[in-house]
C-alpha cells in the first residue's frame, strides 16, 4: 500500500510535468480526431457507425501519447536518478507512469462518448462499455511504457518515432475504420493479435449491441494483454536501467 | 566500546566495459561521523556514491548502509538516506514546493509533516518567498539549495553528498557548509564527496582518498599529514635572489620550489636542514630574512598519495 502511494505520487508529477507538452497533445488528441475526419468527410457512413472507431483511437492514443517519452525525458534530465535513489521499486516508478497515462486515457475517451451522445448514438451496455474503458486504458498505458523500454534511448523524439511505427499500422488492423467483421481472413487473423481489436470490439459491442468475438473473449484478451505489457515493461526497463543512468 | 557502522563496503568492484571505476574498496563510516571522499576527476568518487545509494548495482562486493544490505534491502536503506547528486536534478518543470511535495511523498512523510518540512527548510535555506516559481528559473546556488532541501525532508540518518558546493557562489556555499556541519552535530553522519581538498580538511573527521577506482589512504586528515615523510618542507627567504639549484645541492634537501621571494624546500628532517641551511646561508654571505617549518598540507598529501597509486 506504501509503495501504491508512492506510485500516485510519481503519477500526479506526471500528470503536472508532461501533459501541458506539445507531443501530448499532437499524438493524443489532434491526431485521432483529424484520423477520423479524414476516413468521414466525403464517405456515406452513417457516423453512428464510426462512433465505436473513433472511442478506440481516441482510447489508445491519448493513453500511449505519453507514456513513450517519460523515461527517456527522465534519463536525460538526470530526475531518473533522484527517483532510483528513492525508497521506490522499480515497479512502483512504472506503475506510477502507466497510472498517469491511465488516467489521461479515461479522462480523453469520454469526450468520443459525449460526442456520441449528442448525435443521438445510444449506450446500449454501459457497465460494458465501463469496464472496457478502465481495462483498455490501462492496458495501453501498460503498453506505452512498454515501448520505451528498448533500445534504451535518452532522447524523447526517437523514442516517439519508434512508438508512432508500432502504433499507426495498429489502428489499421484493429477494426477502427473496418468492423472486424468485414475484414478479409488475414486481416481478421492479424487483428486477433492487436489489443486494440478487443477494446473496439467492446466499443462496438457496448454501443452497437453486436460484435465479432464474444464479449467474454474480448475482456479476457484485455486483460491477457494488460498483464504482458505492464510485467514485460518492468523486466524490461530493470534490465536496461543501468544504460540509461 | 565498538561505535556503530553506518556505512561498511567491502571488496567494491564495478567495472564500466574495460574500464574499472571502483576496484576492490574498502572502507567504513561511523554514526555520526563526517567522512570525505576525496579523489581528482574521474577516480571513482560518483560511482561509488552511486552504488552506496542504491542508483547503480555493483559487479562485486558488499554495501551495508545502517544495517541494511543496499543490494537486498535497498528500499530500507534508501529510506534513512537523504542523497544531493553530482548533477542537478530537481525537477525544472514543478515548483520549488512540488518538488519537495513530491520526494517527501516518494519518502512516505505525512502531507501534513511534509507542508511543515518543507516551509522549515525553504525558509532556513532562503527559498521561501520562491516556492511557487518553476525550478527552471533558479540559479544554480538556488538548485543546489534545493537539492539539499530535498534531501533533507524525510530527515534522513546519513547525507550523501557528492560534490554538494561545486560551483557555487560565496554565499551559498558558506550556507551549505553551515547547515551540513550543524546536522552532523546533531548527530546525522555525513558522506561528502569532493575534490576540494580545503573543504575536506575544515569539515571532516576522516578522510578516504581514491584514485583511479583504488583506495589511497584513509584517516584522519591531521594523521594523514603527519604520517607523510619526505612532504615536511621549510619556507626561507633571503637578502639576495637565490637560485633553486644551488639550494638543491644542500644535503637533506628532496625538492626546491620557487615561490615569489621565497623558497620552498621539502626534506624529511627538519633540524638537520635548518643546520644546513644556516650554514649554507654562511658560505654564500646571504642573510636569512625569514624561515618557517611548515607541516605538509592535506594537498600535499593528496598529490603524493596520487602519484604513489
Amino acid at each position: 500500500m506504501n509503495q501504491f502511494k508512492r506510485s500516485l505520487a510519481i503519477a500526479e508529477k506526471n500528470i503536472r510535468i508532461y501533459y501541458y507538452k506539445g507531443p501530448v497533445i499532437i499524438f493524443g488528441v489532434l491526431i485521432p480526431l483529424f484520423l477520423f475526419l479524414s476516413f468521414y468527410i466525403g464517405r456515406n457512413i452513417p457516423i453512428k457507425a464510426l462512433i465505436p472507431g473513433l472511442l478506440g483511437m481516441t482510447t489508445f492514443f491519448t493513453s500511449t501519447s505519453v507514456g513513450p517519452a517519460i523515461v527517456p525525458w527522465e534519463a536525460r534530465a538526470k530526475t531518473l536518478e533522484r527517483l532510483i535513489s528513492s525508497p521506490v521499486s522499480i515497479w512502483t516508478i512504472f506503475l506510477g507512469d502507466v497510472i498517469s497515462s491511465f488516467l489521461f486515457g479515461i479522462l480523453v475517451s469520454t469526450i468520443p462518448v459525449f460526442v456520441g451522445l449528442l448525435l443521438g448514438v445510444k449506450v446500449l451496455n454501459p457497465f460494458t462499455l465501463i469496464f472496457g474503458v478502465v481495462l483498455a486504458a490501462f492496458c495501453f498505458a501498460s503498453f506505452s511504457v512498454l515501448l520505451s523500454s528498448y533500445p534504451p534511448s535518452n532522447v524523447p523524439a526517437s523514442s516517439m518515432m519508434l512508438s508512432s511505427l508500432v502504433k499507426f499500422p495498429l489502428i489499421f488492423v484493429s477494426g477502427v475504420f473496418i468492423p472486424i467483421k468485414n475484414l478479409p481472413l488475414i486481416g481478421k487473423i492479424v487483428s486477433s493479435v492487436s489489443p486494440l481489436t478487443y477494446f473496439t470490439e467492446l466499443a462496438r459491442y457496448s454501443l452497437q449491441g453486436s460484435c465479432f468475438f464474444p464479449v467474454e473473449i474480448d475482456f479476457l484478451a484485455l486483460m491477457f494483454f494488460n498483464v504482458l505489457f505492464f510485467v514485460a515493461a518492468v523486466k524490461i526497463h530493470e534490465r536496461t536501467l543501468p544504460q540509461r543512468l | 566500546m565498538k561505535k556503530e557502522k553506518a556505512v561498511e563496503v567491502s571488496s567494491l568492484t564495478k567495472c564500466f566495459g574495460e574500464l574499472v571505476a571502483v576496484d576492490h574498496v574498502k572502507f567504513e563510516v561511523e554514526k555520526g561521523e563526517f567522512f570525505g571522499f576525496l579523489g581528482p576527476n574521474g577516480a571513482g568518487k560518483t560511482t561509488t556514491i552511486r552504488i552506496l545509494t542504491g542508483v547503480i548495482k555493483p559487479d562485486e562486493g558488499n554495501v551495508q548502509v545502517l544495517g541494511y544490505d543496499v543490494l537486498e534491502n535497498s528500499i530500507e536503506a534508501k529510506q534513512l538516506m537523504g542523497v544531493v547528486p553530482e548533477m542537478a536534478n530537481a525537477y525544472l518543470d514543478l515548483s520549488a514546493w512540488n518538488n519537495l511535495m513530491l520526494v517527501g511523498a516518494l519518502y512516505g512523510v505525512p502531507k501534513e509533516l511534509r507542508k511543515e518540512r518543507a516551509s522549515k527548510l525553504l525558509k532556513e535555506f532562503k527559498l521561501y518567498e520562491r516556492r511557487n516559481c518553476l525550478v527552471k528559473g533558479f540559479s544554480k546556488g538556488m538548485k543546489q539549495k534545493l537539492l539539499l532541501c530535498m534531501a533533507l525532508i524525510n530527515e534522513p540518518e546519513i547525507l550523501f553528498l557528492d560534490e554538494p558546493t561545486s560551483g557555487l557562489d560565496v554565499e551559498s556555499r558558506r550556507l551549505i557548509i553551515e547547515v551540513i556541519q550543524k546536522l552532523n552535530k546533531e548527530g546525522k553522519t555525513v558522506f561528502l564527496t569532493t575534490h576540494n581538498i580545503e573543504e575536506a580538511n575544515q569539515l571532516c573527521d576522516r578522510v578516504a582518498i581514491i584514485n583511479r577506482g583504488r583506495i589511497a589512504a584513509v584517516d584522519r586528515p591531521e594523521k594523514l599529514r603527519l604520517k607523510s615523510s619526505g612532504l615536511q618542507s621549510i619556507e626561507v627567504s633571503f637578502d639576495r635572489k637565490v637560485d633553486v639549484e644551488e639550494v638543491l645541492e644542500i644535503e637533506g634537501v628532496n625538492k626546491a620550489r620557487k615561490m615569489g621571494d621565497k623558497i620552498k624546500i621539502y626534506i624529511d628532517d627538519p633540524d638537520a636542514a635548518i643546520n644546513e641551511l644556516v650554514d649554507f646561508a654562511r658560505s654564500k654571505k646571504l642573510k636569512i630574512v625569514s624561515l618557517n617549518t611548515l607541516a605538509p598540507s592535506l594537498e600535499d598529501v593528496f598529490l603524493k598519495l596520487i602519484k604513489e597509486n
